[in-house]
């Protein structure tokens, strides 16, 4: 190795090389959008340009955390993609958009002046006939929709592994024949519902109510947390001792109770799920509020006379979140399974909800239905996997030996 | 290789390699130890003397770092060529080292005779009897009392000093060819480190060993080294004798660190002055308790009935060995802590007061921590760090106005105020040191306390960074409480002393009359240790 090319980048004096490099301060200049030197906020601080590059440098997770958004966005817009109402029917010299309004079907040449129902095949001739130009979703199943049509007794196989003995079958017990199909990608359920339709619904709920748990909760047990390490002493025993007695309490027989008893929905079900998930966060928070208030820099923000909710919020917080940002993903993913595992005992979400603990559980009851049951499987693995992968990406990203090397 | 030489080190560099980039911490340096010889390596931090020692041991974060060139010579073998198992025998049987930190380099889980034990397991397999021979042996050696008794303690049982000697004969236990120190007294009190001192030249002349002595401070340097090399920045600029060296220094930097002692030039004594603070027989007691039931059973006596008394514009310098209670009168003094009897602040009483009614002294009292790494907070700005203090005492301030008082700060302590928008870890300790000296300032107090505040800084920003305390205490007629254990520094602000002991006030009086004239044997002591490096009898300080 040439030394004289070496000389270039030597060291700045004020760095002390008898460390090892992963505990020596960022030596970077700035960052390189170079605004590190600007005071734009918290987003571009050198650190982050470091914690975002770390983040990157883990391909996996990197490349797990784009396949999660899209998916998730997506399944945002389930109602586009998978839907029994048209996004757009222009007819008559009239505009309709059926995926936000709900017209009566006088609308459109019944008289039941009852919601219109699209997939009816009468309320379809009646458009063709008048030639309206209707824009269907890619799927024209909703997770709710029940197939009229379908080639077999429910639950039906993928459209696409229909064979000739199938189609045989289907002809000669009545069921619709093959050539006159609608596409079930992933076949239906026990009860006609096409499976894709629900899968993408039940991605939705299952991501956002992971979501909602995991940002309330980590705000509860953040909270929580702050204050005992914060305050210790009485606060803190106390407390403890609480927490020590409330997570002893059997978690998953007390949500299968309160569940029979309450009413199950999105709200109530993260009700009952956050009496015990916030506990999670509030031991790590309190050991770095812990750790923290002892650093001379806490010591001189109270030297200033600058106030316990002001050192707690500005001076500690930023601390106790670098670990908490660790704990996320992880926290997100055994939401998703909970809710997952509670749908699957039929204590979760009502009956009728797209969720793939139902999905699961159809599964396991229709063997014979193989589509199911892998179906459901493999997405709750690939959501969780990718959840854990981020999750790795993250703690990397926010590892300070790496931050800082 | 001439006969007597005992380790050679040859061109050698260190680059150190991070996210892409690579940095040369150490430019081919060369120089020799004879046998039986301390050479010492001085420089100040970041001058890749501690990364040079650590390589003769292969003991840098390989491969983040990295050696472009060099060869380190020893018994005519290259190390840095050694496979990692012929390596490991060298490790702690010919070459042996002794850490800076005592108080992280024992393992708290382990006894003593386990660790020494440990060493002589794995270099002459000895186990049992004759390992606890040796072992007492060498604990004998370093001068632990009681050795017999000590084998079956634990770390945390012993002092600083006692842990350090426990290092050095972990180090001196398989009889080395060479020992290296690494700063191994930074962290231990004056009187401790002459000590050590002490020690380590005592044993080097009875074992006849080398030596590889790696330190900021010459006078260290002087009491100790035969031969001497000055780094500076990854270079040697000058090694040689140390007589010749300090007699008739050759390179600029080595007479800027031969100049570097804080020059003596404290605020006289102002007996007319209104006094800023008064505390009359103040407490901090700690509470021992024991049992279910939380029974208190004795009290540690942090601070035990002290009373002084400060007059605007003067410097209070307080001394004393470490848990003699210097840090927590300060800290009592400004309410960090909580205490008992009155402490008069500005003709109030502050004693007792609640949070929100402190806050108004708050801005004519601040305080200077020791540590310029944990005093700030890194995840904010040297601007936000400096106004932090304003938004609180002068909430209704204008930004700009604001702006223009951290400019200012950033200006009385010597720093540009261009780079106010920096993160702290963009600066170096005493750089830093000065950030957390303008935070204090911005408020316009009347007094600080300073609380060690150049004990972690070089030699060279020692200096300067007490010009700099002295410079404002004139400028803006300040009171200074000024906690040190390092003498030198004291000596050259305070303009009255407190020399302090177990909490209690051993000795006080004017500053010049102190040093001139110390009364206890305890004050003669610290003075010599600090001045001379000299060790005291027995009995008089700790050990």
């Amino acid at each position: 190795m040439d030394v004289k090319t070496l000389v270039e980048d030597k060291v700045p004096p004020q760095i002390e090389p008898g460390v090892p490099p992963e505990l020596k301060p960022d030596l970077e200049p700035a960052g390189p959008l170079g605004l590190a030197g600007l005071p734009l906020g918290f987003e571009f601080s050198p650190l982050n340009v470091r914690r975002w590059r770390n983040f990157r440098a883990n391909r996996r997770g990197f490349w797990s955390l784009w396949l999660f958004l899209i998916l998730f966005v997506v399944s945002l817009c389930a109602e586009f993609i998978a839907n029994d109402k048209p996004l757009f029917i222009h007819f008559d010299g009239k505009s309709y958009f059926p995926v936000f309004v709900t017209y009566p079907d006088t609308e459109f040449g019944d008289d039941l002046g009852t919601a219109a129902d699209y997939r009816d095949p009468h309320l379809q001739n009646f458009l063709a006939e008048h030639s309206a130009t209707v824009i269907w979703a890619p799927i024209r199943f909703s997770y709710n929709t029940i197939n009229d049509n379908p080639p077999s007794a429910f639950p039906s196989k993928p459209t696409w592994l229909l064979n000739a003995a199938d189609c045989d079958f289907a002809a000669k017990n009545g069921y619709a024949k093959c050539g006159t199909l609608e596409y079930n990608w992933l076949g239906t359920d026990d009860q006609g519902r096409d499976v894709l339709a629900r899968l993408i619904y039940g991605f939705r709920i299952s991501v956002l109510f992971g979501l909602a748990l995991t940002i309330v909760s980590s705000i509860i047990g953040v909270a929580a947390g702050a204050v005992q390490g914060y305050f210790g002493g009485w606060t803190d025993l106390l407390f403890q001792r609480f927490i020590e007695i409330w997570t002893s309490v059997p978690e998953l027989y007390l949500l299968l109770i309160i569940s029979s008893v309450l009413v199950p929905g999105f709200f109530v079900l993260l009700g009952i799920l956050l009496l015990f998930s916030w506990v999670r966060l509030v031991g790590l928070v309190r050991a770095e509020f812990l750790r923290g208030r002892n650093f001379e820099y806490i010591q001189a923000a109270r030297a200033l006379g600058v106030s316990n909710a002001v050192i707690m919020f500005r001076h500690l917080l930023p601390n106790a979140m670098v670990a908490t940002m660790t704990f996320l993903p992880f926290i997100m993913s055994s939401s998703v399974m909970t809710l997952t595992a509670l749908d699957f005992l039929g204590f979760g979400l009502p009956p009728g909800s797209a969720s793939l603990g139902e999905l699961l559980s159809q599964g396991k009851a229709n063997v014979q239905a193989p589509w199911l049951g892998l179906t459901g499987f493999f997405t709750v693995a690939l959501m969780l996997s990718l959840l854990i992968f981020i999750g790795e990406a993250v703690r990397d990203a926010f590892d300070p030996r790496k931050t800082f090397a | 290789m001439s006969e007597n030489l005992c380790l050679s080190v040859r061109d050698l560099s260190i680059a150190f390699h991070s996210g892409g980039r690579r940095m040369l911490a150490v430019d081919r340096v060369s120089f020799d130890i004879v046998k039986g010889e301390c050479t010492a390596l001085v420089g100040e931090s970041g001058s890749g003397k501690s990364a040079t020692a650590l390589s003769v041991l292969r003991l840098l974060p390989y491969p983040a770092a990295s050696h472009p060139s060099g060869q380190i010579l020893f018994h005519g073998r290259d190390l840095l060529q050694l496979s990692e198992r012929d390596m490991r025998k060298v490790r702690g049987d010919d070459i042996t080292i002794v850490f800076q930190e005592p108080m992280t380099s024992l393992n708290p889980l382990h006894t003593i005779e386990k660790q020494i034990g440990e060493i002589l397991l794995l270099h002459r397999g000895l186990t049992g009897a004759p390992a606890r021979a040796r072992t007492l042996e060498v604990l004998t050696q370093v001068g632990i009392p009681d050795p017999e008794i000590r084998l079956k303690s634990y770390p945390h049982q012993l002092s600083g000093g006692q842990r350090q000697r426990v290092m050095i004969a972990m180090a001196l236990a398989n009889e080395p060819d060479l020992l290296i120190a690494d700063e191994p007294t930074t962290a231990l009190d004056v009187t401790v480190q002459a000590q050590i001192i002490a020690l380590l030249k005592d044993i080097q002349a009875r074992l006849g060993m080398s030596l590889l002595f790696i330190t900021h401070d010459l006078g260290i340097v002087r009491k100790i080294a035969q031969r001497v090399c000055v780094m500076k920045s990854g270079n040697i600029v000058e090694q040689g004798a140390v007589e010749r060296v300090f007699a008739a220094p050759q390179h600029a930097y080595t007479r800027a660190l031969l100049a570097a002692e804080p020059r003596p030039d404290p605020a006289p004594p102002q007996p007319n002055a209104p006094v800023v603070l008064q505390t009359d027989q103040l407490r901090v007691w700690f509470p021992i308790t024991r049992g279910l039931m939380r029974k208190v059973v004795g009290h540690v006596k942090a601070c035990d009935g002290l009373s002084i008394a400060l007059r605007k514009g003067e410097t209070l310098g307080v001394v004393g060995e470490s848990g003699s209670g210097k840090s927590t009168l300060g800290r009592a003094i400004l309410r960090l802590i909580s205490s008992e009897g009155p402490i008069v602040f500005m003709g109030h009483n502050l004693q007792g007061l609640r949070f929100k009614e402190m806050r108004p002294f708050r801005r004519d009292m601040q305080i200077v921590f020791q540590d310029p790494y944990g005093s700030l907070s890194p995840r904010m700005s040297v601007a936000e760090i400096i106004k932090e203090g304003l938004t609180v005492h002068h909430p209704h301030l204008p930004e700009r106005e604001r702006d223009r008082r951290v400019v200012q700060a950033l200006i009385d302590v010597g720093l540009d105020p261009a780079t106010r928008f920096r993160f702290p870890h963009e600066f170096s300790g005493g750089q830093r040191q000065r950030i957390a000296v303008a935070r204090a300032l911005v408020l316009e107090p009347s007094f600080i306390v300073l609380d060690e505040p150049t004990s972690a800084l070089d030699m060279l920003i020692q200096a300067q960074m007490v010009d700099l305390l002295r410079d404002l205490q004139k400028r803006h007629n300040l009171t200074y409480l000024f906690i040190s254990h390092d003498l030198r520094v004291v000596a050259a602000l305070a303009s009255r002393l407190l020399v302090m002991r177990h909490g209690q006030v051993v000795e006080a009086g004017e500053a010049a009359e102190l040093f001139r004239n110390p009364k206890t044997d305890y004050t003669r002591a610290l003075f010599a240790a600090a001045f001379k490096l000299e060790t005291a009898p027995e009995g008089v300080v700790a050990q």
